[in-house]
C-alpha cells in the first residue's frame, strides 16, 4: 500500500539523485553532456559483483571498489577524450557523440566479459533484516541504499559548499577562464570533476543493482535516458535540481507503476521530459548553456 | 515620410533599461550614423529595427508599415539588411555561396522546380550566381569567390558581410560597425562603397566609432549616450555640440570631437 | 554467371541491408546538414517498417502503397513533434529526440496492435534489390538536386550561423522543420523496404543502439557530402561480417570507430576539401624536387 510503495520511491529516487547528481556536475563543471555517465554506472555495479563474488569481499568494500573502478574509468574517459576535445575547442555536441562511442564499446566489453545473462548478488553477502512497522517492511537493505546515497550526496554538497576545491569548482562553472586567472588549477579540476561524478555513478549502479537484485551489461541505457529526463527537469548543471529532480522521478515512477500501469512507470520519465523542454527547457533551476568565458 | 521611422521606443530586461524615449527618423537615399560611447545602447536599437528583439515601448515603421510583431525573416524581405559587429559571415562556405545565400527570398522557384531542374529553376539559379558575382565586384572580392569564406583577412571578411546583406536587394542597409579592425586605406575604399551605395538610391543607417569616418561621410548623426538620444542634426553640428563632447570626454579638456 | 549466382545467393542479405543503412545514414545527413542532431531516426525507422508491415500483413495492401504509408505516417508524426522541439538548441534538441525515441521503442513494446516484445512475424517477403537501388537512387538525386539549390544554401547557412541565416530572410524554424520531416519519410522508408526483406521486426530493432549506429555510420563517412554517408554505411555494415571472430567484441569496433573519428578526423572519411588540400601538398613537394 501507499507507505510501502513511498518507501519502494524513496530506494529508488535517491538512487536516480545520485547518478543524476553526477551527470549534471559533469555538465556544470566541464559543459559536457557525458552520455557514458550510464556506462560507468554499469562498471560500477560490476565492479562491486566482481569483488563480492569472485573475491569475497564484503559488501562495503564492494561498494568502494565500484566507486574507484568507476572514477578510474571516468578519470580515463577524460584524460584521453574530453580533454583533447577541450583543447580543440570542439562545440557541444561533439564530446556528446564521442561519449556514445564510448558508452558503446564499454556496454560491448561488458557483454563480453561478463555474458548477457543477469548476475545477481549472492544472499549471503546481503544485509539481512528488516524493520517492521505495523504493515510496513522496511528492509535494511532499502535503508542502507537511501543511507550511502544521502552520504555521498551530502559530502558532494558540503565539498561544493564549504571547501576551496568546492568554491573553486562553482567558479570554473560560472567561468573558466576567470578562475583561471585567479590562479585556479583548471585542468586538474576538470580531472577531480571527472573522476567524482564517475565515482558516484558507479556507486550508484551498485546501489540499483542491489536494489533489484539484478545487473546486467545494459543496464546503462535505461539509467542513462532517466538520468536526462532528471537533469532536465531539475536544471542542466545544478545539482539541486538533480536531487529534487531524482526524488520527483522515483516518486512518480513508483507511484505511476502501482496505480497506473507497469509501461506508464516507465513512459512517465520521458512524458516529463518532453513537457519540461516544452514549457521551460532550463528546468526547474537551470541555467541556459552559453557560459560566458 | 521617412523610411525608418523609430518613435519613443524603450527597451528594458528586467530593471536594467537599456533605451529610453529613443526616437529617430532615419531618410531614404542618405547615410545615418548613430554613435555614443561604447554600452550606449546602439547595437540594441538594430536589434530592435531587424526583429530580433521587441521594444517595450514604442514603435517602429519601416515604409510607414509598422514592425510590430513581424519575425526577422520577413523584415528583411520587407527590405532591411544587417550586417554585424562581430562579423557573421557563414565560414564553410565560399563567397559566391555566402552572398547567393542572401538572395533566398529573391528565388521564388518550388519544390518540384528544384528537384527536376527546370529552365525557370536554372534561370534563377544563373541570374542570382550574376547578380551574387557583381556584388562581390562591387567589393573588389569577384576575383575570390571560389575560395572558401574562413580564409579571408578581417577587411576582406567586412567586405563580404557588405556584400551579402546588398544581395538581399534592402532598401535600408543597416551596418553595425563597418569599419572596426580596418587600416585606413581599407577605410577609404569602403567609405568609397558606402557613398556609391547612397547614391545609387539605397539608404544607409550605421553605427560607428570612428569619428572622422563618421563625420566625413555620413549626412546626418545622432549620439546616444546612456539609452537616451542627446543630440541629433548634421555632422557639423553635433561635433561642436556640448552634451556630444562632455558625453565623450567628460568635461573639460578637447573642445571639438574631430 | 554461376559465380555470381553463388555470391549473390551468399552475400544478398548483405547487399540489401547496406543499401538500406544507406538510406538511414542518408535521412540522418539531411538533419545534420540543417545543423539538427536527432537521435530519433531509429525511431522513425520503425514507425515506417510497423505502418507498412502492418498495411501488407493486416490490410493486404500492394507492396508500393504499403512503402507510402511507411513515408507519410513518419512524417506526420515528425510534424508533429517536430513543430515545438524544434525550438530547442542543439544539445537540448538531441536529448528530446532521444527521449522522443524512447517513448517510440516503449509504445511499439507495449501496444497490442504491435504484436508487443514479440513484434511481427511472417512479414511478406516484397522487397527486392530493385526496389532498394531505384529508392536510393531518388533520395540521393533528390537530396542532391537540394544541395544545389536555395533550400540546400537555407540548410548550411542555418547550420553554421542562425543568426545571420535568419537575417537573410530565411525561415529557420519553417527550414528545420522540413529537413526533420523529411529525414523522418527517408528513415521511414528504409524501415519499410527492412521490414519487408527481414520478415520479421521487434521493437529492440528500433532503439536507442540502433540510433547510435546510424551516427557512426554518418559521423564515419563523413557530413561534408553525399558520399559520406553511404560510404560509412557500407563499412560499418561489412565490417562486422569481417570481424566475426570478435564475438560480442564486435560492436565494440562501433564505439572505437566513432570516438577515434571524432577525435581524429572530425570530418569523415570522405572529405572532398580534405582531398584537394592533400593533392595541392602532394603536387607543391613535387614540384620542389629537382
Amino acid at each position: 500500500m501507499l507507505e510501502q510503495q513511498l518507501i519502494n520511491a524513496l530506494t529508488l529516487g535517491s538512487v536516480y539523485a545520485l547518478f543524476a547528481l553526477g551527470f549534471t556536475l559533469v555538465f556544470g563543471v566541464l559543459e559536457v553532456i557525458n552520455l557514458s555517465h550510464g556506462a560507468v554506472f554499469m562498471v560500477g555495479a560490476y565492479a562491486a559483483m566482481t569483488a563480492v563474488t569472485r573475491f569475497h569481499a564484503p559488501l562495503g568494500v564492494g561498494i568502494l571498489a565500484a566507486l574507484l573502478v568507476s572514477g578510474l574509468l571516468g578519470l580515463t574517459i577524460d584524460a584521453l577524450i574530453l580533454r583533447r576535445l577541450r583543447a580543440r575547442k570542439a562545440p557541444h555536441l561533439i564530446p556528446m557523440i564521442a561519449t556514445l562511442g564510448v558508452t558503446t564499446m564499454v556496454t560491448s566489453a561488458a557483454q563480453g566479459l561478463f555474458g548477457v545473462e543477469v548476475q545477481r548478488f549472492p544472499e549471503a553477502m546481503l544485509p539481512t533484516g528488516e524493520f517492521v512497522f505495523g504493515e510496513v517492511h522496511l528492509r535494511t537493505l532499502e535503508l542502507g541504499i537511501v543511507a550511502v546515497a544521502f552520504l555521498l550526496m551530502a559530502l558532494l554538497f558540503g565539498v561544493m559548499r564549504y571547501t576551496r576545491q568546492g568554491r573553486a569548482l562553482r567558479a570554473i562553472a560560472e567561468s573558466p577562464k576567470a578562475a583561471a586567472l585567479l590562479g585556479i588549477n583548471v585542468e586538474g579540476l576538470f580531472m577531480l570533476t571527472s573522476f567524482s561524478a564517475a565515482a558516484l555513478g558507479g556507486v550508484a549502479g551498485v546501489l540499483i543493482g542491489l536494489d533489484f537484485n539484478a545487473v546486467t551489461p545494459m543496464m546503462g541505457a535505461p539509467i542513462l535516458h532517466k538520468g536526462i529526463a532528471v537533469v532536465i527537469l531539475g536544471g542542466m548543471g545544478d545539482i539541486r535540481g538533480a536531487l529534487f529532480g531524482g526524488l520527483f522521478l522515483g516518486f512518480a515512477e513508483v507511484l505511476s507503476k502501482a496505480y497506473l500501469s507497469s509501461q506508464m512507470g516507465d513512459a512517465v520519465a520521458f512524458g516529463l521530459l518532453f513537457l519540461i523542454l516544452l514549457v521551460r527547457p532550463v528546468g526547474l533551476f537551470g541555467r541556459v548553456l552559453e557560459r560566458k568565458a | 515620410m521617412s523610411l525608418l521611422s523609430i518613435r519613443g521606443v524603450g527597451k528594458h530586461f528586467g530593471g536594467l533599461h537599456v533605451l529610453e524615449d529613443v526616437s529617430i527618423e532615419v531618410p531614404g537615399g542618405a547615410i545615418f550614423a548613430l554613435i555614443g560611447p561604447n554600452g550606449a545602447g546602439k547595437t540594441t536599437v538594430f536589434n530592435l529595427v531587424t526583429g530580433l528583439l521587441k521594444p517595450s515601448t514604442g514603435s517602429i515603421a519601416f515604409e510607414g508599415r509598422d514592425l510590430a510583431g513581424i519575425p526577422p525573416h520577413q523584415i528583411t524581405r520587407l527590405g532591411i539588411a544587417r550586417t554585424f559587429q562581430n562579423i557573421r559571415i557563414f565560414p564553410d562556405m565560399t563567397l559566391l555561396e555566402n552572398v547567393m545565400v542572401g538572395r533566398h527570398h529573391l528565388l521564388d522557384y518550388g519544390g518540384l522546380a528544384l528537384l527536376f531542374a527546370t529552365p525557370a529553376f536554372r534561370e534563377a539559379e544563373r541570374r542570382s550566381r550574376e547578380r551574387a558575382l557583381e556584388l562581390l565586384s562591387w567589393v573588389k572580392l569577384d576575383h575570390k569567390a571560389e575560395a572558401t569564406a574562413d580564409n579571408l583577412s578581417y577587411g576582406e571578411q567586412r567586405k563580404l558581410e557588405f556584400a551579402r546583406a546588398l544581395a538581399t536587394e534592402p532598401k535600408l542597409l543597416l551596418l553595425d560597425e563597418p569599419v572596426a579592425g580596418m587600416n585606413p586605406s581599407e577605410k577609404a575604399v569602403l567609405m568609397e562603397e558606402i557613398r556609391n551605395i547612397r547614391d545609387r538610391g539605397y539608404g544607409v543607417f550605421l553605427i560607428e566609432h570612428d569619428m572622422r569616418f563618421v563625420m566625413n561621410l555620413c549626412d546626418r548623426v545622432a549620439v546616444l549616450n546612456f539609452g537616451r538620444i542627446i543630440a541629433e542634426g548634421p555632422p557639423d553640428e553635433i561635433r561642436t555640440h556640448p552634451d556630444v563632447i562632455e558625453a565623450y570626454l567628460g568635461r573639460g579638456d578637447e573642445a571639438e570631437v574631430s | 554467371m554461376a559465380a555470381f549466382a553463388d555470391f549473390w545467393a551468399t552475400y544478398s542479405t548483405l547487399v540489401y541491408s547496406v543499401g538500406i543503412h544507406a538510406l538511414l545514414a542518408l535521412s540522418l545527413w539531411l538533419t545534420l546538414s540543417c545543423g539538427l542532431l536527432s537521435l530519433a531516426n531509429a525511431a522513425f525507422m520503425g514507425i515506417g517498417a510497423y505502418t507498412a508491415a502492418l498495411l501488407t500483413l493486416q490490410l493486404h495492401w500492394p507492396f508500393p502503397a504499403a512503402l507510402l504509408g511507411g513515408a507519410v505516417v513518419p512524417a506526420v508524426v515528425a510534424l508533429i513533434i517536430g513543430a515545438p522541439t524544434l525550438r530547442l538548441s542543439g544539445v537540448y534538441l538531441a536529448m528530446a529526440t532521444l527521449a522522443f525515441g524512447e517513448v517510440t521503442r516503449i509504445l511499439i513494446l507495449n501496444l497490442q496492435i504491435t504484436g508487443g516484445p514479440e513484434g511481427l512475424n511472417g512479414i511478406p517477403l516484397l522487397t527486392t534489390g530493385w526496389h532498394i537501388v531505384i529508392i536510393l537512387a531518388v533520395a540521393g538525386y533528390g537530396l542532391a538536386r537540394i544541395r544545389r539549390s536555395r533550400l540546400g544554401r537555407a540548410f548550411e547557412a542555418i547550420r553554421e550561423d542562425e543568426v545571420a541565416a535568419r537575417l537573410m530572410g530565411i525561415d529557420i524554424e519553417g527550414h528545420k522543420l522540413a529537413a526533420f520531416t523529411l529525414g523522418a519519410v527517408l528513415a521511414g522508408v528504409a524501415g519499410a523496404l527492412n521490414a519487408h526483406f527481414t520478415f520479421f521486426i521487434s521493437p529492440r530493432e528500433y532503439g536507442f543502439e540502433n540510433a547510435v549506429d546510424i551516427l557512426t555510420m554518418t559521423i564515419l563517412g563523413g557530413t561534408t557530402s553525399l558520399i559520406g554517408p553511404v560510404l560509412g554505411a557500407s563499412i560499418l555494415t561489412l565490417l562486422p561480417e569481417l570481424l566475426r571472430f570478435l564475438h560480442a567484441y564486435r560492436l565494440a569496433v562501433n564505439g572505437l570507430i566513432l570516438v577515434v573519428v571524432v577525435l581524429f578526423l572530425p570530418t569523415g572519411l570522405w572529405d572532398a576539401r580534405r582531398f584537394r588540400q592533400l593533392l595541392k601538398n602532394r603536387r607543391a613537394r613535387k614540384g620542389g624536387q629537382p
